[in-house]
């Protein structure tokens, strides 16, 4: 397959990036997508040019770097897999691909198709933890978990952190990354003793890292890979109303146990 | 210099509770007086930043990722054995000790060993007690799955997803070290080198891959849980980042270099299709609990299958070879990696392959569909047959998975002792990183079991003991040696940046893993390793003259970040070689042709091999020196292992 791209390149965070054309030759369809851009970087790099540079680590789709958006599409036009996942058998010969990194204020870019998706991390920093230290805990089984329940927080809590749901929203809203964390611990017996204390740090973090709010139209749940639904941002927002309507006094401060 | 590896004396069963009671305790209020630095996020690496930031330590942590919850322990899809006995069906932590020792083909030292079985049980608590989703039964417990070189059910897991559950939830317990301040973060930022004062280690040198800023951190003490050196072999399932780097400029700073030639092939990956291919894929170890593995009985319904004159589905029930279950009827489908990887090679050998390029066998759930349902057999393996999917454009519910070996796991690291010290004081390796439990075989599920084990249960406690020892006195930053090493890395880097020929780094890789597949992968001979040496020595100079580095030290540059890498492969690579050359013997992953049963077993020689190879470096393209650990079996009879 012959094609052509449309990669944005960026220097830097300061830098204005701008589009530039390359052409992709002798490409197999059963290449993943990233291994189509590793062949373009090899030609780059023999002629001494600079490689494009984007994130990707463990290509199975289930690390989360990967984050391209593609064709307006992040992770391309394939439902429920990351781009690593993606095979050019996907697309047609002579086609022209757009590829640009995630738009979100709240993640800058770094260089080319890579952003600084830091922010997630300090979300999750904020309450996204049970506040248990090693040792000392329960026999696994002294608590029996019903399947139906210990299944939901388990599909809650694939989500891989990349940030599709934030590059499809409108607003850049992390809402889905944010309740997925929440509802997989607001399920679960082990959550309970904090529940309400971590939803409201989490929120208030995810505000702070300056995200857009919600407004319901279920792009990020269309294009989440991991399938992650609109249902945990309705526990979320549940859980929130609830805590700081009945529960603000009681609920402590979310310090983590000191 | 002598190793000691320092297992506490007494009956197997008490050693680790003596020990923990002999090792000296660092006062919880001084706790806070001593820094340590941790390089690596996966399971290792999170679990002990966070239960030594718990237990009141300063902690610095550090990983090349742009987050520490995508280290590769991440893709870990099966699951972790934990000898709960929760089945009834016989299990112990002694049986789970014995089953790991033999798998490891008897080159494991019992004490860390049987210590490793015996926290596993704490492990499972851990995990739950963090909210990490296990698979349950309909009455609310835990349930259990069964891997190869065990005939109990152990194995706890999360769909086809547990390592990405134990990561989270270690992750989760690192944030929350993070949120309280006792450790302070470091992402995209690679180790690349380590800091010694006096012979003990006192810190690293850090290149920050935003900026490009060479920098140095003090400690009291180092700990490196930086996983395996499976990508020496270019394709491998572990991630595309995944290095040896922080290791192996570790080992040139003194650490030995432990069994590097043991490595674990895995019997069930997605075969390789072309030269494009940038990793491989593995179908989990799980999958064979319910899929059967099977080749064509002749060469002649192999070659139809290959031309597609067939399909596998019409290939006759009398004509289909269950090899495993014929040889091995005890423990069927279910004997460890090696056997089974050994056992797919000599079908592909025989011209019985199939596939395109005859380098596959099947992987068949025909068989477990018609028993169990489609809907069941998606509910335990979804997600890994929808990679199957997308990466092969097969489906595997209508026609078996072709499966094939691939690099998956690395025995050998860097040597520690008892204490997960190395042999340079305050410097201490975790996880994959380390050599000391698999021997020369890792059983499925133990990968978990151990990266954990060392960071939450073990090193909590050895630890206290050295810096009690050296006390807490701060670590002066401004002392000379910060800015020698720093130096040299500045020197090194440069000398990569200056390399502008004709060859990327990308095709250096690739022809280090050709040669390291075809002699050092699963069978390797007197003559093929020789040989293979001298191509590696000559990649070697050639790489320093011809290839391709672009950019500049002061920005973000992925071509310098692998060129690094590239060039440790490279020399890591020869000392795989040179280890499998000093091992006269067969045992486990290690397959010397000369040294094999009638059946084609590996042929062990315990009168002169039962001992761990610790590689000391001697300079630039020197050779290196081989020290002996006798490994000393007290508990277990060495015999020929035997799954029929």
């Amino acid at each position: 397959m012959n094609l052509t791209l449309k990669v944005w390149r960026q220097k830097n965070t300061q830098t204005a990036g701008k589009f530039v054309t390359y052409k992709a030759e002798g490409i197999s369809p059963d290449m993943s997508f990233l291994e189509m851009l590793d062949v373009v970087n090899e030609s780059l790099t023999r002629k001494n040019d600079e490689p494009i540079y984007f994130d990707h680590d463990c290509r199975e789709g289930i690390c989360g770097s990967c984050s391209l958006y593609i064709n307006g599409h992040p992770h391309g036009p394939k439902k429920a897999i990351t781009t690593c996942q993606l095979h050019m058998r996907t697309f047609s010969d002579g086609e022209t691909i757009t590829i640009e990194p995630w738009r979100s204020a709240a993640f800058p870019v770094m260089k080319d198709l890579a952003t600084d998706r830091s922010a997630f991390d300090r979300i999750q920093q904020a309450g996204g933890f049970i506040s248990i230290n090693t040792g000392g805990v329960p026999d696994a089984n002294l608590i029996p978990i019903p399947k139906v329940i210990a299944d939901e927080a388990f599909n809650s809590a694939t989500c891989i952190g990349c940030g599709a749901c934030v590059a499809a929203c409108k607003n850049a809203s992390a809402m889905l990354f944010t309740s997925a964390k929440i509802t997989q611990l607001g399920l679960l017996p082990q959550g309970q003793p904090e529940r309400y204390s971590r939803v409201q740090a989490m929120v208030a973090q995810m505000d702070e890292e300056g995200f857009g709010n919600c407004t319901n139209t279920g792009a990020c749940e269309a294009e989440c890979p991991k399938e992650i639904t609109l249902n945990n941002i309705a526990f979320m927002n549940n859980d929130y109303f609830s805590a700081k309507l009945f529960r603000e006094e009681q609920a402590h401060d979310h310090t983590g146990g000191e | 210099m002598s190793l000691d590896a320092k297992i506490p004396q007494g009956p197997l069963a008490e050693k680790w509770s003596k020990h923990k009671f002999n090792l000296k305790l660092v006062n919880p209020s001084n706790k806070r007086k001593y820094d340590v630095i941790v390089v690596g996020t996966g399971l290792a690496g999170a679990s002990a930043a966070a239960s030594l930031a718990a237990l009141g330590y300063n902690v610095k942590a550090f990983c090349f990722q742009d987050s520490p919850r995508r280290a590769h322990s991440i893709a870990a899809q099966g699951g972790i054995n934990g000898a709960k006995n929760y089945q009834n069906d016989g299990d112990s932590v002694y049986r789970l000790f014995y089953d790991t020792i033999k798998g490891g083909d008897y080159r494991a030292r019992e004490g860390n060993v049987y210590r490793l079985a015996e926290v596993s049980v704490n492990i499972i608590d851990q995990c739950v007690a963090q909210g990490v989703p296990f698979a349950r039964e309909y009455g609310g417990l835990l349930d259990n799955r069964s891997f190869g070189g065990s005939q109990v059910s152990r194995t706890f897991y999360a769909r086809g997803q547990t390592g990405q559950q134990l990561l989270l939830g270690a992750y989760s317990a690192l944030n929350r070290q993070i949120h309280l301040g006792k450790v302070k973060m470091y992402t995209r930022t690679e180790m690349l080198d380590v800091v010694t004062i006096d012979g003990h280690a006192k810190g690293i040198v850090t290149r920050n891959l935003k900026t490009g800023a060479i920098e140095t951190h003090a400690a009291h003490a180092v700990l490196l849980a930086t996983g395996g050196y499976g990508n020496v072999f270019y394709l491998s399932t572990n991630a595309i980042g995944s290095n040896v780097t922080a290791a192996w400029r570790a080992h040139k700073r003194g650490a030995y270099f432990a069994n590097p030639c043991y490595t674990q092939i895995h019997p069930t990956c997605i075969p390789v299709t072309g030269d494009h291919q940038s990793k491989l894929t593995l179908m989990s170890e799980s999958l064979r609990n319910d899929g059967r593995v099977w080749a064509p009985k002749t060469v002649e319904v192999a070659e139809k299958l290959r031309s597609k004159e067939i399909t596998a589905s019409q290939v006759k029930e009398e004509d289909r070879d269950y090899f495993l279950e014929r040889k091995y009827p005890s423990f069927g489908n279910l004997v460890p990696r090696d056997v089974a990887s050994r056992n797919a090679k000599e079908m592909t050998d025989d011209g019985k392959g199939v596939g395109a390029t005859g380098l596959a066998v099947y992987l068949d759930f025909a068989e477990s569909i018609q028993r169990l349902g489609e809907d069941t057999v998606r509910a335990k393996y979804g997600n890994l047959f929808d990679m199957y999917l997308q990466i092969t454009d097969e489906n595997p519910y209508k026609q078996p998975m072709r499966i094939y070996p691939a690099v998956h796991y690395t025995m050998g690291g860097l040597w520690v002792d008892y204490n997960l010290s190395t042999n340079v004081p305050g410097l201490y390796a975790l996880g994959e990183c380390n050599f000391s439990d698999h021997g020369a075989n890792r059983l499925g599920a133990s990968a978990l079991m151990q990266g954990l084990s060392d960071g939450y249960f073990v090193i909590p406690y050895t630890l206290g003991d050295y810096l009690a020892t050296i006390g807490p006195k701060p670590v002066d930053i401004n002392h000379p040696a910060f800015e020698k090493t720093k130096q040299e890395v500045i020197a090194y880097n440069n000398k990569l940046l200056a390399l502008k020929g004709n060859k990327t780094v990308v095709e250096y890789h690739r022809e280090l893993g050709h040669i390291i597949w075809e002699y050092c992968g699963m069978a390797r001979s007197e003559e093929g390793l020789t040989k293979a040496k001298a191509m590696i020595k000559a990649l070697k100079a050639d790489f320093w003259v011809n290839a391709i580095v672009t950019g500049e030290n002061d920005e973000v540059n992925a071509a310098l970040e692998r060129a690094g890498r590239v060039a440790d492969f490279i020399e890591l690579g020869e000392l795989m070689i040179t280890d499998a050359l000093a091992r006269r013997e067969s045992c486990g992953g290690h397959f010397r042709v000369e040294s094999q049963t009638e059946e084609g077993e590996a042929l062990r020689d315990d009168e002169n091999f039962a001992f761990v190879s610790a590689w000391e470096f001697k300079g630039e393209n020197q050779e290196e020196e081989l020290h002996k650990e006798e490994l000393v079996f007290e508990n277990v009879k060495l015999t020929q292992r035997s799954y029929k």
